[in-house]
């Protein structure tokens, strides 16, 4: 019987309002062991983990956290840290223009009453690095690394203050195929050589099942279950099923058979430099074409150009040195600014809903008519009782569950975020809709539901693009898909062609041709 | 087909403790809306007794008004500008200048007072003009524009003057700054004349809240119950009656007040209600996402900030109308004290949060607290300490209050 490192036991954290986030959970995590925490959004696994690491400090929650054999007690992260409990948050926690040797021992510096021994640092940080598998000078800042590697830095990071137990909360959602399989290797590396006991927050199931050795389910604040490699049935639908509570049988929609109409937007030799570097070509003489009733995929590893593609047709507003020709049902449209694009029927819905999507501060109402208002307005004077009218009927039509069209969009969950943006870009009525990963970070059941949104669009004679890194998504939705790397559209595939397998080959195919 | 039912069930459930949290939020924000208003009720009441009733007589409140009507003028132009996240630390030098341009075009060159006014409001949309190019299109952050439009406009005013003051201006130019509604001979003739101005505005008052309250019925929008409309309603008849009654008995309405209140109705309803003024709120709550929706973000900032040389003008032209000459250091710090009303009156350094009611309540606190403290002899030396506390306790109350939510 293996020793048990952590046990929460009966967790209850309450939040002012009533609102009881966790209720009486439980759970045993086997040292050495890798353990997975799958639920819904808002199913209450972050706010277990702040429990864990003391930003929830103890005597706000009830019940009993035993580590290593011993109740504890945390008051801060810095209380559960001195016990090697080291937790990664989803947004990473680096400071963009400092070194990475800078980074890793920030708040932990090798010090001496209070003089930095910048050769310590340098030596130490380079060992940690090389554990990670990160080849980079230590000097480097941060923010000339990818993501992927970034992510590499916290968890030398977590190295550094001898770490026993390693949260992960969804460190995988923003890597592409290859820094995620790098990753999880690394995990699984640590827990051979060290013996690291890790914690993993997940919405992708499949590397949850490849990974861990026990997956505890949580739904609605409560456990539900805990699976156990080797003992219980581990897939994806097995989990999908302890996370709504019933079994999935489709995941994605039917794609209903609608008549896919004239060409109604083609873009020729599109191609876009980056605003940041001079000479970089972002996007490289792309063309394509979207008929109506048509959802068009556009699949690709992060940072292939696909977000940068879409932003500079969106009226120039990524990019430099912008030169192509955009086709609107065939006449040529030029775009300059992003009301030029709106006005000729394009739409863009970000990928950043809380950077670049929503007024947080702002309610639900508000948000759904910024891009209209000239509409709901005569002579600049806003009509209320249409903007009322209008925010109402979209919140009932997309299920936006919200107490009422006044709630800040920022006490929004995910789904709901996203819905909100949606329900602003159908309302002003594109004939062309981008959708920039229009699920990330949204759990199952509200995914269903925009892909339903985007199926009743096709229906209604709009052309929809989706992009989107995950590829069964792409693969679920589109009627075609275009393969983007490196700038380029490297593949285009029907429905019938188009599996992982067939875009993971265009992809390699032309990376490696690249190369020669 | 699969889980869109049971979402919907679960959400259900949290609806309930949504609704609650909604209620106690909007009891929270309705503390936050009204907290600074009592504030300045209860440091009136403060004063009211410190100074054995001096500081709320007739006389007293209408040399308040006056005293202060141009740092609330700034202020109405500030708060547009603290909204989208900017500022601007030149209005006090605009102010000078613009005092200083037409002091010279008046009293040195003669030219008409109405000629001369409008000049100088339009070179006040110049000035605006200037800064907002370099703040929207230059990117150049509001703060360093502004603090070289400090330097910039100060010099020119003392390049105007020559180091000299320039007094004293026709009577004309004095009107709106000095005089009462009873100096104009239409109204001197009518007895009550500022009486029947209060009933007038107590009708106008109660006629829009009704209004608006219908509307939200209508619309569905949550209200208040019916009696608290009436109160409401009671207490905006009595303060209106109440205030010219108590004006009437000095020399009248200060024909000042009547531009302030023009001012903040016209500000008040292009904030509220118009697609310009939720562009600016939009602006200043995420300066991406209104680009993105296809909103010309440039040209919003720089209109905001002409609308702020433009304020500055009348605020110069009051401020010299006032004093009755235009002097190389006049409107000194003005700058910070309208800032000052914007923050005390509930406006977030970081923009997007803000009224023009707010700024004004803010103005007014700090009017009261000079008055005040002059009227009991308290030295300008810790005036300024006071007010400078009074700031910090406001700002600090209000981000606890946020937090606290």
């Amino acid at each position: 019987m293996p020793k048990v490192l952590l046990e929460m036991k009966d967790i209850v954290k309450e939040f002012p309002g009533n609102v009881r986030a966790l209720d009486r959970v439980n759970i045993q995590v086997e040292e050495g062991s890798i353990h997975a925490l799958v639920g819904e959004n808002g199913a209450g696994k972050s706010t277990l983990m702040n429990v864990l690491s003391g930003i929830y400090p103890y005597g706000s929650y009830e019940g009993e956290i035993c580590y290593d054999g011993e109740e504890c007690r945390f008051n801060t992260i810095r209380d559960s840290e001195r016990k090697g409990i080291v937790i990664i948050h989803q947004e990473l926690a680096l400071i963009p223009y400092l070194s990475v040797m800078e980074n890793i021992f920030l708040g932990n510096e090798k010090q001496s009453h209070g003089i930095i021994n910048w050769e310590v640092c340098r030596a130490e940080a380079m060992k940690l690095m090389q554990r990670v598998g990160l080849d980079d000078l230590p000097d480097v800042p941060v923010n000339k690394l990818g993501v992927g590697k970034q992510q590499l830095i916290e968890i030398a990071k977590a190295l550094s203050k001898d770490v026993r137990l390693l949260i992960l909360d969804e460190p995988t959602a923003s890597l592409n195929d290859d820094d995620s399989e790098k990753l999880l290797n690394l995990i699984l590396e640590l827990r051979e050589k060290m013996g690291v006991t890790a914690i993993i927050i997940s919405h992708k199931l499949n590397e949850v099942t490849r990974i861990s050795d026990k997956i505890t389910v949580i739904r609605d604040g409560r456990t539900i279950e805990t699976l156990v490699k080797g003992v219980d049935e581990i897939t994806e639908d097995r989990i999908i099923k302890g996370m709504v509570g019933r079994e999935i049988t489709n995941r994605y929609p039917p794609r209903e058979d609608t008549p896919i109409g004239s060409t109604c937007l083609e873009i020729k030799d599109w191609t876009v430099y980056s605003p940041y570097v001079a000479g970089k070509l972002m996007v490289d003489h792309v063309s394509f074409h979207v008929k109506k009733g048509e959802v068009v995929g556009i699949a690709g590893l992060m940072g292939a150009g696909r977000t940068e593609l879409a932003m500079s047709l969106f009226g120039k507003a990524y990019g430099r040195n912008i030169s192509g020709q955009v086709f609107k049902d065939g006449k040529e449209v030029r775009l300059n600014c992003v009301a030029d694009a709106i006005n000729s029927g394009i739409a863009y819905v970000t990928e950043d809903r809380k950077g670049q999507g929503l007024v947080l501060m702002e309610s639900i109402r508000e948000n759904i008519s910024l891009p209209t208002l000239s509409r709901l307005a005569t002579r600049g004077v806003i009509n209320a009782h249409k903007e009322v009218k209008v925010a109402e009927d979209y919140m009932q039509r997309l299920h936006i569950k919200a107490p009422g069209i006044f709630q800040k969009t920022g006490n929004l969950s995910g789904g709901n975020q996203q819905k909100v943006m949606l329900a602003r870009w159908i309302y002003a009525d594109p004939d062309v809709l981008i959708l920039d990963e229009p699920t990330r970070g949204i759990d199952v059941g509200a995914k269903y539901e925009i892909y339903c949104i985007i199926n009743e669009l096709a229906k209604k004679g709009k052309s929809v693009i989706v992009i989107s890194s995950e590829l069964p998504e792409v693969l679920g939705v589109s009627d075609r898909i275009y393969v983007m790397n490196e700038g380029r559209f490297v593949g285009e595939l029907s429905r019938e062609e188009a599996s992982q397998e067939s875009v993971m080959r265009c992809i390699m195919e032309s990376s490696d041709s690249q190369a020669v | 087909m699969m889980s869109m039912e049971k979402a919907v069930q679960s959400n259900g459930q949290n609806d309930t403790t949504m609704k609650s949290l909604m209620n106690k939020g909007t009891f929270s924000t309705a503390m936050q809306k009204y907290a600074m208003f009592i504030a300045l009720i209860l440091i009136a009441i403060f004063f009211q007794v410190l100074t054995d009733g001096v500081l709320l007589a007739p006389m007293n409140i209408s040399k308040l008004i006056m005293q202060n009507s141009y740092i609330l003028i700034l202020a109405i132009g500030m708060l547009p500008c603290i909204l989208t996240g900017d500022i601007d630390l030149s209005v006090g030098s605009v102010v000078a200048a613009i005092g200083a341009i037409a002091g010279t075009l008046i009293i040195s060159k003669g030219m008409s007072v109405g000629a001369a006014v409008i000049a100088c409001l339009a070179i006040g949309l110049l000035i605006g003009a200037w800064q907002g190019f370099w703040v929207a299109f230059v990117r150049v952050p509001a703060f360093i524009v502004t603090l070289a439009g400090m330097l910039i406009f100060r010099g020119l005013t003392m390049v105007i003057l020559d180091g000299n003051t320039l007094s004293p201006f026709p009577d004309s130019y004095q009107f709106v700054a000095q005089k009462f509604l009873q100096d104009i001979p239409l109204f001197a003739s009518i007895p009550y004349s500022t009486m029947i101005i209060g009933v007038i505005l107590a009708a106008v008052c109660v006629w829009l809240e009704v209004h608006a309250y219908r509307q939200k019925v209508q619309y569905g929008i949550p209200v208040g119950s019916k009696g608290t409309l009436l109160v409401k309603n009671a207490l905006i008849v009595f303060v209106c009656l109440f205030a010219t009654y108590w004006l009437s008995q000095f020399k009248g309405l200060p024909l000042i007040l009547i531009l302030l209140a023009f001012l903040i109705a016209v500000y008040s309803f292009i904030c509220n209600k118009t697609v310009f003024g939720r562009r600016v709120y939009a602006l200043g709550g995420n300066e991406n996402a209104t680009r993105l929706s296809g909103i010309k973000t440039k040209w919003v900032r720089f209109i905001v900030f002409v609308n702020m040389g433009l304020m500055a003008a009348v605020a110069g032209l009051v401020f010299s109308a006032r004093l009755n000459c235009a002097a190389p250091s006049a409107g000194l710090m003005f700058e910070l004290d309208a800032i000052a009303a914007c923050y005390i009156g509930g406006a977030s350094a970081t923009g997007g949060i803000g009224t023009i009611v707010g700024a004004i309540v803010g103005g007014l606190v700090m009017g009261t607290l000079n008055n005040g403290m002059s009227i009991m002899g308290i030295g300008i030396d810790w005036q300024q300490m006071i007010k400078g506390l009074v700031l910090l306790a406001a700002v600090a109350f209000d981000i606890y209050n946020q937090s606290k939510k």
